[in-house]
């Protein structure tokens, strides 16, 4: 029968210990197509960018596109805005990341990062609450706009200044601004 | 199972051919009809077989509703609307289905409630109960997902927010939050892809909830029911056979039931719902208020109350979770509240704290709500980490009986033998 070696295994322990480990990683691998499935399918993923006439957003308004199933906030800010905006020093906010896709994480929450250079008056958001995924109010002109001027979720009360940042209430991070770019003076292109 | 000698007798051919091959009927007649109950359980131990019809009607109605509904971000929001109004006796399943949903959860939490009162967790029933707690938490999940195929607007935001809240692992792991949420919802939102897979689950889950009954009720037959004075079962005196004792009190409990169950499909079949279910799910606005159904307001109160999202998730789902430790929380050396003069108070102050919970979890996040969730939900941590283990140790149980036979009949009654079959003393 099987030839023992000098720890006092055999061929018989190796082909079990072989099987079981074979099946072990081949379930392991059949698995993956079962959890994989429910991942963002190609059509999903291949949805187009965007673009976006801005000409006809007047000073102080609002519009809501979307953008991969998601509304996008975009607001023409006027002056005060974004000198309110301005005026926000980094230690009074909650999260201090830009949350600029276009930039790195470490980014600080500056206004000027959050924007254009040249089009500050423009702020570019994704407009779901970082808390639960709510959409805040302050798109229109009669919504509530919470204690900073910006952005109030009803659903748990996060108030966002006017620049999209957390100030107050349980969301964690500020709005995200996705990856866009100016194609002519009053058109972006989202994605 | 529990050893107790079976009156199964096959009486006829077919009978004593099935027996010497699958003996199921053996099995059922030991489990159900000679099984020992203990003889002074009172209604409260009518609630597991409530729930076990609960189980078959949802199971039933929602295989019919399925045979109508379209799982679809376009035709969802219709077609429900298509079977209360077209399909013949839609109006009745639909009804009972939905109206079916809060009466489970009614039933649940009042067992859930009897077994913390009687100390029904307490050794040796520890996995029984566990296993309870995981019946509890497929249950929610069942629930949940039941509650987004309507499609209306609390359909669309409760998934949102209940789905984000796994977001909160990426302050932990950057990132991988967001990937969880996206491979739950098939893409970057919730979308009519999520109602799909929601619906297939929807309709696997309650099979799952089945299976963890069976293991729940073999649990049960092991260990045998706790009962009000939370002694076991000693003598044959102390028990009475399964049916018809405890079947009829069964029955009697549950035709109760089911007349509250009636008069809301019948009566009131929108009164536990909200009426923004009624707008069909629009992705570009959120209600201005958004509530769970009521079964879950306390967990959303507690979810709410903390100011942190990662730990406020963390708290609701702890909420639950630390059921399954109170076994070894609890160190009284007596289980019923009966005989637990301090700790009684304690539990009555526990339920008022669900109650003002799910009180707190209707109201909007603002002002003195949130002090008061804030301190309903550090008393409900509490009471599982500090007074189950702390008034265990420190309160004298008052005089107890020294048999369920005792309980019933009085210390001076003779034991007396009620007829029932032969239940051996436990060793």
């Amino acid at each position: 029968m099987a030839s023992h070696t000098e720890d006092g295994s055999n061929r018989r322990d190796f082909i079990v210990v072989a099987a079981q480990a074979f099946a072990g990683v081949g379930t392991a691998i059949a698995l993956w197509p079962f959890i994989h499935q429910m991942n963002p399918d190609a059509s999903t993923q291949a949805a187009a960018s965007l673009e976006v006439d801005l000409a006809p957003v007047k000073d102080g308004q609002a519009i809501t596109v979307m953008w991969r199933g998601k509304p996008v906030f975009i607001r023409n800010r006027s002056k005060e805005e974004v000198k309110q905006a301005l005026d926000v020093k980094l230690a009074d906010l909650v999260d201090i990341s830009a949350r600029n896709d276009a930039l790195p994480e470490k980014t600080p929450a500056l206004d000027a990062n959050r924007t254009k250079k040249g089009k500050e008056n423009w702020l570019v958001m994704v407009g779901i609450c970082t808390h639960l995924g709510c959409i805040p109010k302050g798109q229109s002109m009669s919504d509530a706009k919470g204690d900073y001027g910006g952005w109030f979720c009803p659903c748990h009360g996060s108030h966002y200044d006017t620049s999209g940042r957390i100030r107050k209430g349980p969301a964690p991070r500020n709005l995200e601004v996705p990856p866009y770019e100016f194609v002519s003076d009053t058109k972006i292109k989202i994605g | 199972m529990a050893s107790h000698e079976s009156s199964y007798r096959p009486t006829n051919r077919l009978s004593k051919w099935l027996d010497a091959r699958l003996p199921i009927q053996r099995m059922m007649h030991a489990q159900f009809i000679d099984f020992p109950t203990p003889r002074n359980i009172n209604y409260l131990w009518t609630t597991g077989g409530l729930l076990s019809f609960f189980l078959g009607v949802q199971l039933l109605t929602g295989i019919v509703l399925a045979m109508h509904y379209a799982p679809t971000a376009a035709d969802a929001f219709n077609s429900v609307e298509h079977i209360r109004r077209d399909v013949n006796y839609g109006w009745l399943m639909r009804n009972m289905h939905a109206v079916g949903a809060s009466m489970f959860f009614l039933a649940v939490y009042i067992h859930i409630g009897r077994g913390l009162y009687y100390g029904s967790y307490k050794a040796p029933r520890e996995v029984l109960w566990i296993i309870g707690v995981v019946i509890f938490l497929l249950m929610m999940a069942t629930a949940f997902m039941g509650y987004s195929l309507p499609w209306g607007q609390m359909s669309f935001w409760a998934v949102t927010v209940i789905t984000n809240l796994f977001s909160s692992i990426d302050s932990i792991i950057p990132g991988l939050g967001t990937r969880i949420v996206q491979w739950l919802w098939g893409g970057y939102s919730v979308s009519g892809t999520t109602l799909t897979r929601f619906f297939s689950l929807h309709y696997l889950l309650p099979f799952v909830i089945a299976g963890a009954v069976v293991l729940h009720i073999w649990a049960l037959h092991v260990v045998g029911q706790n009962n009000p004075t939370g002694l076991e079962i000693k003598t044959a005196s102390d028990s009475v056979p399964m049916s018809p004792h405890a079947v009829t009190k069964d029955i009697f409990a549950l035709s109760v039931f089911v007349m509250l169950f009636a008069w809301f499909v019948f009566y009131l079949p929108d009164y536990l719902g909200h009426p923004d279910n009624y707008i069909e799910a629009n992705p570009l606005s959120t209600p201005p208020h958004i509530v769970p159904e009521w079964y879950f307001l306390p967990y959303y109160a507690i979810l709410r109350a903390i100011p942190n999202k990662l730990l406020g998730v963390v708290a609701m789902f702890a909420s639950i979770i630390i059921l399954c430790f109170t076994p070894w929380l609890d160190t009284s050396r007596v289980r019923s509240s009966k005989y637990r003069p301090v700790y009684k108070w304690f539990f009555w102050l526990f339920v008022i704290t669900v109650i003002a919970l799910g009180y707190l979890g209707s109201k909007p996040p603002e002002g003195a709500y949130v002090l008061w969730a804030r301190i309903f939900t550090a008393y409900y941590f509490m009471h599982f980490l500090i007074v189950m283990p702390i008034v265990g140790v420190m309160e004298t149980p008052s005089r107890m009986p020294r048999s369920i036979t005792e309980a019933v009949l009085g210390s001076s009654g003779q034991p007396v033998n009620v007829g029932a079959p032969a239940a051996p003393p436990r060793h």
